[in-house]
C-alpha cells in the first residue's frame, strides 16, 4: 500500500443520546446536529466559515430537512459558501461521512471537513398506507359530486391504520427479516443463549453507568437545552435496574413468543448526533491545529443480509491483516452493539476455525477478543443507536478511550442493515 | 417641483413619486404639501387612468409630518394652519376621479399613513422594515389629517382607536389582516401587485356587521366611552389631553380636527395651549439625541460574549441575539444556563412569531460553559454577581483571552469601574454598559465612563448599545451613576412617608397624580426591596435606613418576587386598597428630592448637560414624560424658562 497522506482527527463532540419514549422527542435531527456542531466549532481556532465542506450521515432525515447536512451547516454559521451534503449507509452513515471526508481530502478537494452523523428516530414519521394514498389521490382528482360520493362509499376505516416507517426501516427488503431476526439467526448459528445475551446487555448498562460516574463522557457530550429551559446533560438510555435478572423477564420482540432477542438485549431507539473535525496536514499547519488522532485505515465489506450482524468481522479483519495485527494487538475496540447476540456472534466467529477458514479465507481462528478492551464504557444497548450517529460516535469514543488509557491504536467497527460492515483503524497522535 | 415627480406611462397609468429634496427621509412639510397640491393640479389637467403614489427614497415611504415645523409653531393660528394644510390636501386626494393606490414600503407613519388612507387602495410590501401607524398621540397631538376619519372605516372603530390611542405600529401582514391595506406582498411582486389591483379595481372591502355598527353615530359615543375608561387607567386627561381629544373627535366630529369650537377640550387650540405636546416633542427629540450618541463608534460588532446567565446576563444575551448578534452565554454550569435559554426561547416566540425566525434567533444564542466564545467576541459583557474580587479575576482572564480590539464591559451597578479596571494590564479598555431591569423593556442603557476609560472605547460602547436598539446615555463613573442616584432620594422620601404612617396607596397615588407611570412603593416592590436597600447603602446619604423597609427585608418580604413587600402580590399584581385622601403636598415631598438630586448629579458632571439628565430620568425611571423631565419641570416651576406652569385642562 503506497504511503497516503495522513488524515487527522482534530476534535469531536456529540449530543447526549436520548431514548425515544413513545412520542416525538424534544429535538429535531437538525437541532441535535446544530447543537453539537456549534459547540465543537466554538472551541476550534478556525472559524466555521473556514471549513471546506460539511458531510453528515443520516439514515432518516425528516421530509422538511432532507439535505440535513446543509441545514445544519447553515444553522451552525458556516455561511453560504461552505458546501454540505448528506450521506446514507444505513447504520454506518456516520462512518461513511468520515470516509467521504477522507476521500475528498486525499483527492485534494478539501483540507478541513466537519463530518459526523445524526438521527432523531423518535421523530420517524407515521405514513399513510398504500391503500390510503390511493384513496386520497382519487379524492384530490375527483371533480364531480358523484365521484366524491362514490369514493366515500369505498372508504374503509382500516385505510387509516398508519405505517410505522421506523419498522419499515428496520426490515431488510431483500430477505424480509427484521434486524432483530438477523440477530436471532446469529444466535442460532453460534449457539448463543438468552442468558448470555442478557448478561452482555447488563454489562453494557453497568459500564455506561460506571463511565458516567467516572466522568468518562464529560469531554465528549455537549449539553442540550430545549425551549422550555430544560437541560439534557447526559445520555438517558442506561438503567440501574437493567440487571441480567430483570432483563430475563422481558418478552422476545422480533420472533414473538419463542425468540431470544428482546428490547432489553437490543440497541435502543434513540435520538443523537456526533461530529468530528477531519483535517489534512495542510489544514493542521495552516490553522495551527493540535490533532488528537489519525484515521489509519478503513474498510467496507459486504455479506449475506440475513447475517448482517457479522459485518464487523468482515470489515475489521482485512484491516488487521493489512497491518499484520492480531485481535488483541489493539488497545481498544468499539464494536457497535446493535444486538447482544450480534456482538457475541462476531466474537464467536473470530474464535471459530470453521468460520475463519470458510468465510474469511484464513488458515484458522483469529482468536478470542479480549472483552476488557471491548466497549469499555458500554455501548448502544445502553446508550442507544441513533442510526446515523453511531458510526461517528464509536470513532470519537475510540479516540477518547485511547487518550484516557494511554493507548495507541483502536478499531471502530459496525454492522450495517442490508448485509454490510464498516471498520476504521484509529491511531492516537 | 423639487419633492414630487410624476411619471407617465404609455398605458395611461401614472406614478407620483415622493423624494423629498435634501434629506434621506420623506416628511410632509408645508412646502411639500404645497407642491403636492401642484402635482394634483397637473394630474387634474391630464387625468391618468390610475395613479400609484410611492416613495423615491432608499428607505421608507413617509415618516410623517415635519416634526421641526410642528415644533416651531408659536401661535394657535399656526397650529390650525398646519392641520388645515394636510386635512385639505388629503380630502382633495380622496376626491379625485381616477383610482389611486399607495405603494407602501418601509415606515408609513402619521401623516404618511394619512396620505395612504386617502388613496383608494393600499399595497404594503411584506418586509421587516414595513411599519404602519399613527403615532401622533405620543407627541401629544392627534391624527388631524384624516386618520381619525378614515382608519376606522377600514378596520372598524375598536382596532382603529387602539392604534391611534397607543401609537403602536403594525407590520404588513397585520395591516392586511386588519384591513388597512388591500395586499401585503414580497418585494419581488410589489409592482405587479400595484398595477394588478389598479387594473382589477376590486370593490372596497365591506366591514363585518359588528364592526360596521361601531361607526354608526350613536354607537360611536358608546365605543368612545368604553375606550375612555381604558385610557383613564393609564393616562389622566389633565396630563395627556391628546388621547381624549382623539376619542372626542372620533365620537362627535368624524375626525375633523378643525371642527370643534375654540374652547372645546378636543380642539387644536387646547392641545397647543397645554405644555404636554411641547414636552412630548422634547422627549422625542431627547430620544433622537440619545440615538445620535451612538453614531460615532467605528466598531461594527457582530459577536457578543456574556458572562453570567442570571436575570440580567441571560436577558442581555437573549436581547442581543434577538437583535441579530451571534451571542455566547457563559456561566459556571449548564444547569445555570438552562433557565436563561428557556427565557430566551419565550422572548423569541413572543417577539418574532415566525417559527423560522425564532429558530434562527435560538441558533444565534450559544450556551458556552467553558467560555470559548470570548476569543472571538467583539464585545464581552460581564454580568456576574456584585463581588469586586470575582469581577477582577474574571476580567484579568477575559483580557488574556479576548481579542485586543474587543470592548470589555461590566454591567455592575455598584462597584466603581476603577476598582475593576485595576486588574487589567490595560485599564483603559474597561467601560460600563449598565442595563436596567427588565432588559427587554427598558430602553435606556448607561454607558459608564471611568476616569481611565479610553474615549474610543466609550464611543464604541455607545455604538454597540445603539446597534442593539437601546438608547445610550454616557455617564461618569460615580456611585449610582445617574439613574439609581436620582431615583434613590425619591424612593427614600416615599419610605419615610410610610414610616410616618401614610398609606402606601396614598403615596403611590400622589406620584401617579403627578404623572409618574408607577408609584414609588409599587416600584420598590417591583425592583425588589433587597435591591432598594443595597442601592440605599451604596449611595449613603444621611440618616438611618427606613424602618418599615428594613422590617420587611429582614422578614424576607422583598417585594413582588417573594409575593409580599409593602403590598401583597398575586399573579404579578399588587393588592391595593383605595388610596383615600392624599395629603396635600405629598407629591412635592416625593418629587422635590428627585429634582434636587438631578441637579446635584448635573453639578457633579455625571452627564454632559441638563437635557441628558432629563433624558435619563424619562427613559429609565419613566419620570412624567409630559413634564419634559425633572430639570425642565423644575425650570418651568420657577419660571426660569419655557414652558409656563402646567395648567390643568378642564376635565370633561
Amino acid at each position: 500500500m503506497a504511503t497516503q497522506e495522513p488524515i487527522y482527527l482534530v476534535d469531536g463532540a456529540r449530543t447526549p443520546f436520548l431514548k425515544a419514549r413513545n412520542r416525538p422527542g424534544p429535538f429535531a435531527a437538525s437541532d441535535l446536529a446544530t447543537a453539537a456542531g456549534r459547540a465543537l466549532l466554538l472551541r476550534q481556532p478556525f472559524a466555521p466559515t473556514e471549513l471546506d465542506e460539511v458531510i453528515l450521515g443520516c439514515a432518516a432525515p425528516s421530509a422538511d430537512e432532507v439535505n440535513i447536512a446543509r441545514v445544519a451547516a447553515l444553522r451552525m454559521g458556516c455561511g453560504h459558501k461552505v458546501p454540505a451534503w448528506t450521506v446514507m449507509r444505513n447504520c454506518a452513515s456516520g462512518m461513511q461521512a468520515l470516509d467521504s471526508a477522507m476521500a475528498n481530502i486525499r483527492a485534494g478537494k478539501s483540507d478541513l471537513v466537519l463530518a459526523g452523523g445524526v438521527d432523531a428516530l423518535s421523530r420517524a414519521p407515521l405514513l399513510f398506507s398504500d391503500a390510503m394514498v390511493l384513496w386520497l389521490s382519487n379524492w384530490y382528482a375527483a371533480k364531480t359530486l358523484g365521484q366524491r360520493v362514490a369514493l366515500v362509499a369505498k372508504f374503509r376505516p382500516g385505510h387509516l391504520a398508519p405505517v410505522i416507517s421506523l419498522m419499515k426501516g428496520l426490515t431488510d427488503p431483500m430477505v424480509g427479516l427484521l434486524m432483530g431476526q438477523t440477530a436471532e439467526n446469529l444466535a442460532y448459528r453460534f449457539g448463543i443463549t438468552r442468558g448470555e445475551m442478557d448478561a452482555f446487555s447488563a454489562r453494557s448498562h453497568a459500564r455506561v453507568l460506571d463511565a458516567q460516574k467516572a466522568g468518562h463522557y464529560g469531554g465528549e457530550v455537549v449539553p442540550l437545552y430545549d425551549k422550555a429551559g430544560k437541560l439534557y446533560a447526559a445520555d438517558d438510555g442506561m438503567r440501574e435496574d437493567s440487571t441480567a435478572q430483570n432483563l430475563a423477564k422481558l418478552r422476545p420482540f422480533f420472533d414473538r413468543k419463542y425468540g431470544n432477542v428482546t428490547a432489553g438485549n437490543s440497541s435502543q431507539v434513540t435520538d443523537g448526533g456526533a461530529w468530528l473535525v477531519v483535517a489534512s496536514e495542510r489544514a493542521v499547519d495552516k490553522h495551527k491545529l493540535t490533532p488528537r488522532g489519525r484515521i489509519v485505515d478503513t474498510q467496507w465489506a459486504g455479506l449475506d443480509p440475513a447475517q448482517m450482524g457479522l459485518g464487523p468481522v468482515h470489515a475489521a479483519t482485512p484491516i488487521l491483516q493489512r497491518h499484520g495485527l492480531g485481535l488483541n494487538d489493539l488497545d481498544c475496540w468499539e464494536l457497535n452493539e446493535a444486538f447482544a447476540a450480534q456482538v457475541i456472534g462476531c466474537l464467536r466467529a473470530w474464535d471459530s476455525d470453521d468460520y475463519c477458514r470458510t468465510e474469511l479465507g484464513l488458515p484458522g481462528a483469529m482468536g478470542k477478543l479480549d472483552e476488557t478492551k471491548l466497549n469499555v464504557d458500554g455501548g448502544a444497548i445502553a446508550l442507544g443507536h441513533p442510526v446515523g450517529a453511531s458510526g461517528a460516535r464509536i470513532v470519537l469514543h475510540v479516540l477518547n478511550v485511547l487518550e484516557r488509557t494511554n493507548g495507541r491504536r483502536g478499531m471502530a467497527t459496525i454492522c450495517i442493515g442490508g448485509g454490510l460492515g464498516g471498520a476504521m483503524l484509529v491511531e492516537r497522535v | 417641483m423639487r419633492h414630487w415627480n410624476i411619471l407617465r406611462e404609455a398605458d395611461g397609468f401614472a406614478t407620483l413619486v415622493f423624494d423629498k429634496a435634501g434629506t434621506s427621509t420623506n416628511t410632509l412639510s408645508a412646502e411639500v404639501l404645497a407642491e403636492f397640491n401642484e402635482a394634483l393640479d397637473a394630474l387634474d389637467r391630464e387625468p391618468p387612468k390610475a395613479l400609484i403614489v410611492r416613495s423615491g427614497k432608499a428607505s421608507g415611504f413617509i415618516a410623517g409630518a415635519d416634526v421641526d415645523e410642528f415644533g416651531a409653531i408659536a401661535t394657535e393660528e399656526g397650529a390650525i394652519a398646519l392641520v388645515k394644510r394636510g386635512w385639505n390636501a388629503f380630502e382633495r386626494l380622496a376626491a379625485v376621479r381616477y383610482p389611486t393606490l399607495a405603494l407602501i414600503r418601509g415606515f408609513c407613519l402619521g401623516g404618511g399613513l394619512e396620505l395612504a388612507l386617502a388613496c383608494r387602495y393600499r399595497v404594503a410590501v411584506d418586509e421587516p422594515g414595513t411599519k404602519l401607524g399613527l403615532p401622533e398621540v405620543m407627541l401629544g397631538i392627534v391624527p388631524g389629517w384624516g386618520g381619525i376619519k378614515r382608519l376606522p372605516r377600514l378596520t372598524g372603530a375598536p382596532a382603529a382607536l387602539d392604534m391611534m390611542l397607543t401609537g403602536k405600529t403594525v407590520d404588513a401582514q397585520r395591516a392586511k389582516r386588519m384591513g388597512i391595506v388591500d395586499e401585503a406582498v414580497p418585494p419581488r411582486i410589489m409592482e405587479n401587485t400595484a398595477r394588478g389591483v389598479l387594473k382589477a379595481l376590486p370593490a372596497p372591502r365591506k366591514l363585518p356587521f359588528a364592526q360596521a355598527l361601531t361607526l354608526k353615530a350613536l354607537v360611536r359615543r358608546v365605543v368612545a366611552a368604553q375606550a375612555r375608561k381604558q385610557v383613564a387607567r393609564r393616562a389622566r386627561r389633565e396630563h395627556y389631553p391628546a388621547p381624549y381629544a382623539i376619542l372626542d373627535l372620533f365620537a362627535k366630529y368624524d375626525g375633523d380636527a378643525l371642527a370643534p369650537p375654540s374652547g372645546d377640550p378636543a380642539s387644536i387650540t387646547t392641545l397647543v395651549r397645554t405644555p404636554t405636546a411641547g414636552n412630548l416633542l422634547r422627549v422625542f427629540r431627547l430620544q433622537e439625541r440619545l440615538k445620535s450618541l451612538g453614531k460615532e463608534g467605528s466598531l461594527l460588532p457582530q459577536r457578543v460574549h456574556v458572562v453570567g446567565a442570571g436575570t440580567m446576563g441571560g436577558d442581555i444575551a437573549a436581547w442581543c441575539a434577538l437583535r441579530g448578534f451571534a451571542v455566547t452565554l457563559q456561566d459556571q454550569s449548564a444547569e445555570r444556563l438552562a433557565p436563561a435559554m428557556g427565557r430566551a426561547a419565550k422572548l423569541f416566540r413572543d417577539r418574532l412569531r415566525d417559527e423560522r425566525r425564532v429558530r434562527d434567533a435560538l441558533d444565534r444564542l450559544v450556551p458556552d460553559v467553558a467560555g470559548h466564545g470570548m476569543a472571538r467576541a467583539d464585545v464581552v459583557i460581564e454580568a456576574i454577581f456584585e463581588n469586586v474580587e470575582a469581577k477582577r479575576a474574571l476580567f484579568a482572564d477575559v483580557e488574556r483571552k479576548a481579542r485586543p480590539e474587543a470592548i470589555l464591559a461590566t454591567n455592575t451597578s455598584s462597584i466603581p469601574l476603577e476598582d475593576i479596571a485595576g486588574a487589567l494590564a490595560d485599564p483603559s479598555r474597561l467601560v460600563g454598559i449598565h442595563f436596567f431591569n427588565p432588559v427587554v423593556r427598558m430602553m435606556l442603557v448607561e454607558v459608564v465612563v471611568g476616569t481611565q476609560t479610553r474615549r474610543d472605547v466609550a464611543t464604541d460602547a455607545a455604538a454597540f448599545v445603539r446597534a442593539i436598539d437601546r438608547l445610550p446615555l454616557p455617564v461618569r463613573s460615580a456611585p449610582g451613576f445617574l439613574v439609581n442616584r436620582i431615583l434613590a432620594p425619591y424612593m427614600a422620601a416615599a419610605f419615610r412617608a410610610v414610616d410616618e404612617g401614610i398609606a402606601p396607596e396614598a403615596i403611590d397615588e400622589a406620584a401617579l397624580a403627578f404623572g409618574m407611570p408607577m408609584g414609588p412603593i409599587e416600584l420598590a416592590d417591583t425592583v425588589g426591596l433587597d435591591i432598594a436597600v443595597a442601592v440605599g447603602k451604596l449611595l449613603g446619604g444621611g440618616g438611618e435606613a427606613p424602618r418599615k423597609l428594613m422590617e420587611l427585608v429582614d422578614a424576607g418580604h422583598v417585594g413582588r418576587k417573594s409575593g409580599r413587600g409593602f403590598y401583597t402580590w398575586t399573579h404579578g399584581k399588587p393588592a391595593k386598597q383605595p388610596p383615600g385622601v392624599v395629603p396635600a403636598g405629598l407629591a412635592d415631598r416625593l418629587v422635590d428630592p428627585f429634582v434636587a438630586e438631578a441637579k446635584a448629579a448635573l453639578a457633579d458632571g455625571i452627564v454632559g448637560d441638563a437635557d441628558l439628565v432629563d433624558a435619563g430620568a424619562i427613559f429609565a425611571t419613566g419620570f412624567a414624560p409630559f413634564r419634559g423631565g425633572p430639570l425642565h419641570y423644575a425650570a418651568g416651576r420657577r419660571g426660569e424658562g419655557t414652558p409656563a406652569t402646567v395648567e390643568p385642562v378642564a376635565v370633561v
